[in-house]
């Protein structure tokens, strides 16, 4: 324990010289405007920025991209919530009830939420990585196919779990979006299934942030337009310091989610197959199964924010955990952090920690410090972002739909992409119109490829024995709580009839 | 409104900033990349072609090689099938290229409904002919040595469980090679990377790999796996004690070439600029150091249609291991 302080007010030392938190400062804004962008994301903005790294020590080159990466994650929520497209895939889950509340006239709230969660998210991952990081590897070691499966299990059953929604059409939403991901080539024998129309496009299956920008970008100002007959402008934009201070006291709402968001969220992204987006959508179905007032949830609930923004901030914290000892990225952005490492001649692996302490902790130092500074930034631009809405929707919807177009482009830069997002702009529009949830579809099309492969190589592996998930503790314990999940919201929808007729 | 000019603004600065940095004057030549080029991995996160990508990578930024970045992405899916058809449906593309793994030649001969012809392909360079060994668990204190593995995997049948990264992969092939060669059968799993074989390795939820020595090396030196093999002709420099598959009376080499491939119909000019970019690449004192690190073979640059003739002669030497093994046996069916 000692030890460990020691070597975190080093590394917090570290962060503290004046060029490393030059480089920090820089990072955490860059980034912030970088995840706000639908289309750009970390990915990119992290390697357009790779060549700065190399005008500064690695030190500082590294705490520069990590800066990034959580300024990245913060951002995302920016423009999810103002525009309800999803600035990234990690932020899909923030549209849910980010959204709603800002047409309600509350961005202002969803805002300071989403950077209050994620500070909170931030900061818990950050002392479990200081405290438990060796053993936490371990654990993470021991998550085989099967467990990995049992995980993913669990994520369903939060959303199947969804007390309130029509439990019918919340699986017909599911099965809708296990099938649009079973489109491509299959994973372990790279046979093409699914190729409509022999379309080469769709040998490449369907990307995640394609359907996203779609459902959320497109379907949400098609039904905006309608609702609207495009005559509404004005969202009351309330910018006191009062307002602020409210907000800030709304915390009292959220912080248990947030709380458990972000352990989860940590505990998600530690877990090499996983990262931020699973983390984020698992913490939202879980907020909403356990909250007092599941039916607010999608119509502008904060918890409904705060839930995936400190889950996304944790997982990528966590994330960071699998690439320094295992030298496996949880996520395409620590992947070029990952790059970063090799040109420097430091070999992620079991031994960094012990052989090169300096410059791991000088990382966790910096996602203290990048924690606390993102925070403040964001809170500032709150005023910022809010003006957005102050636009008459007539003007804002066509900015929005270049933003969904460019967003949609920018992943595989196919126009292929673009159809199917338009596509799924109006099929997302048809489907509210009908009232199915469109939240299970984009958790099935995230999860689906991940429980399929872990499916099938624990398959492969126990010879064809189901049981398999049922004898290891921790795919069985899991299964259990998923289980548990699924039939609560059962048990208590059919008590609450009972005491209605009495 | 102001403010939400001023955002504006601002955001624009802090992207000029990048875009100024990226697009830093190279040496003036006739072609040069016109947009970020789109360096595409036929295989997971962490494994031996990502590794080698992104430094590749870091180091065309470091040395300032290129006006526009390079940006990894990795398409693993279906044993590089994913990437092969993606660069194939890349057609005349200049800002594209393909670091490649032996899946290369295998994958569209076992899998024809792809519709990927290689040859097609632009030839650029060859970095490197990389290694393969074989790992257990040190928890393992029951295998010592090559016989000792194969007894071991004789007693567990097909409960033995060998981890790759995909049907049609050259570690398919070579667990194909060694299940012909010492008459035993193994259950083969596949996994998205090389990295994420060594994790489960490590975790004890695979048996054996026959990984790179790049995925592994850093296990080995904490002690979590030990090499039992090593499939070259002769002992590598940087594993003295480990004795080759022909020293031991079997008769297993086998390499696999790592190299970068341009999309079909790319244009001669861009060919010729990453032709040169990545000969610098090659000689690079850091590659090199690289090289001998990681076990690989990195003595001789190879190019052009140079390579397409080793592409060639490569095809046809996997089609001749694949029906001398049987493409049932690698695909598992």
């Amino acid at each position: 324990m000692e030890s460990i302080l020691l070597s975190l007010s080093g590394g917090l030392l570290e962060a503290f010289q004046p060029l490393n938190l030059l480089m920090i400062v820089i990072g955490c804004v860059v980034g912030l405007f970088i995840g706000a962008m639908p289309g750009l994301g970390s990915v990119n903005g992290v390697a357009i920025l790779l060549p700065i790294t190399f005008l500064v020590p690695p030190n500082a080159a590294i705490m520069f991209l990590a800066a990034i990466y959580y300024g990245a994650m913060y951002g995302g929520a920016i423009s999810s919530i103002t525009l309800g497209i999803p600035g990234a895939s990690t932020a899909v889950a923030t549209v849910f009830d980010g959204r709603p509340l800002a047409i309600a006239g509350k961005a202002d709230q969803a805002l300071t939420a989403a950077a209050i969660a994620s500070f909170v998210g931030g900061t818990v991952s950050v002392v479990l990585f200081t405290l438990f990081a060796p053993p936490l590897a371990d654990f993470a070691l021991r998550f085989g196919p099967p467990e990995e499966f049992a995980l993913m299990v669990l994520a369903f059953a939060t959303f199947i779990g969804l007390g309130g929604d029509d439990i019918p059409k919340t699986i017909f939403s599911i099965l809708i979006g296990l099938v649009l991901a079973t489109i491509g080539l299959d994973i372990i024998s790279g046979r093409p299934r699914l190729i409509f129309f022999d379309i080469s496009g769709f040998m490449h299956g369907i990307n995640f942030l394609v359907l996203a920008i779609g459902i959320y970008g497109i379907g949400e100002m098609l039904w905006t337009l309608e609702q609207t007959e495009g005559n509404v402008i004005v969202h009351k934009v309330n910018m006191s310091w009062r307002a602020f201070l409210t907000n800030l006291g709304h915390v009292k709402y959220y912080i248990k989610t947030t709380i458990l968001g972000s352990i989860l969220g940590y505990f998600v992204g530690t877990l090499p197959a996983a990262g931020a987006t699973p983390a984020s959508l698992m913490s939202y179905g879980l907020a909403k199964t356990f909250s007092k007032d599941p039916e607010s949830f999608g119509k502008g609930n904060v918890a409904g924010v705060a839930a995936p923004e400190a889950a996304n901030n944790a997982a990528s914290t966590g994330s960071m955990l699998p690439m320094i000892t295992l030298g496996i990225p949880g996520s395409p952005t620590t992947a070029i952090l990952l790059g970063g490492m090799i040109i420097w001649g430091l070999r992620p692996g079991p031994l960094l920690f012990t052989e090169h302490p300096d410059f791991v902790w000088g990382l966790i130092g910096s996602l203290y410090v990048a924690n606390a500074f993102t925070v403040l930034i964001n809170l500032a631009f709150i005023p910022l972002f809010v003006r957005v809405l102050t636009m008459p929707f007539t003007v804002l919807a066509p900015i929005i739909f270049v933003l969904c177009v460019v967003g949609g482009y920018a992943p595989s830069q196919t126009m292929h992409d673009v159809w199917l997002m338009l596509l799924f702009g109006v099929a997302g529009y048809l489907l509210r119109k009908l009232n199915y949830p469109v939240a299970p579809a984009v958790l099935a099309i995230v999860l689906g490829p991940l429980a399929e492969q872990s499916f099938r190589q624990s398959l492969l592996g126990s010879q064809g024995e189901v049981w398999i998930f049922f004898e290891r503790p921790i795919s069985a314990t899991c299964i259990a709580i998923a289980a548990a999940l699924v039939l609560y919201p059962v048990l208590r929808g059919l008590r609450k009839p009972a005491k209605a007729q009495a | 409104m102001n403010i939400a000019r001023r955002g504006i603004l601002a955001l624009a600065g802090a992207l000029g900033i990048g875009a100024m940095i990226a697009s830093a004057p190279g040496v003036a030549q006739d072609w040069e990349p016109k947009k970020p080029v789109e360096f595409i991995i036929m295989a997971g996160t962490g494994g031996g072609a990502d590794q080698i990508a992104r430094l590749l990578q870091g180091l065309i930024e470091k040395k300032d090689l290129s006006p526009r970045p390079f940006i990894p992405i990795n398409k693993p899916g279906g044993s590089g099938a994913e990437a092969l058809r993606y660069l194939q449906d890349k057609a005349g593309d200049d800002h594209v290229v393909l670091v490649t793994l032996n899946s290369f030649y295998t994958t569209p001969i076992i899998q024809q409904d792809l519709g990927v012809d290689i040859s097609n392909f632009t030839p650029i360079g060859r970095m490197a002919l990389d290694t393969f060994l074989l790992w257990v668990n040190t928890d393992r204190e029951d295998i010592t040595d090559l016989d000792s593995y194969v007894d071991a995997v004789k007693a567990a049948g097909m409960e033995w469980k060998v981890g790759g990264t995909g049907s049609g992969q050259e570690d398919s092939i070579l667990t194909a090679m060694m299940e012909k060669e010492f008459g035993y059968e193994v259950t083969y799993i596949p996994f998205p990377g090389g990295g994420t074989v060594a994790k489960n390795l490590v975790g004890n939820h695979i048996d054996s790999t026959v990984n790179n020595p790049a995925e592994q090396n850093e296990f080995m030196r904490a002690g979590n796996t030990k090499p039992l093999v090593q499939f070259t002709p002769e002992r590598m420099q940087s594993y003295p004690d480990v004795p080759t598959a022909q020293e031991l009376g079997h008769d297993i080499v086998y390499f696999m070439q790592r190299s970068i491939n341009g999309p079909p119909d790319m244009s001669p000019e861009a060919r010729d600029w990453y032709i040169n970019l990545f000969k610098t690449l090659f000689e690079s004192e850091e590659w090199q150091t690289f090289c001998v690190e990681d076990g690989l073979t990195c003595d001789e640059w190879v190019a052009g249609d140079d390579l397409a003739a080793f592409h060639a002669e490569q095809g046809k030497r996997h089609q001749e291991l694949i029906e001398s093994v049987g493409a049932a046996a690698i695909t598992g069916e």
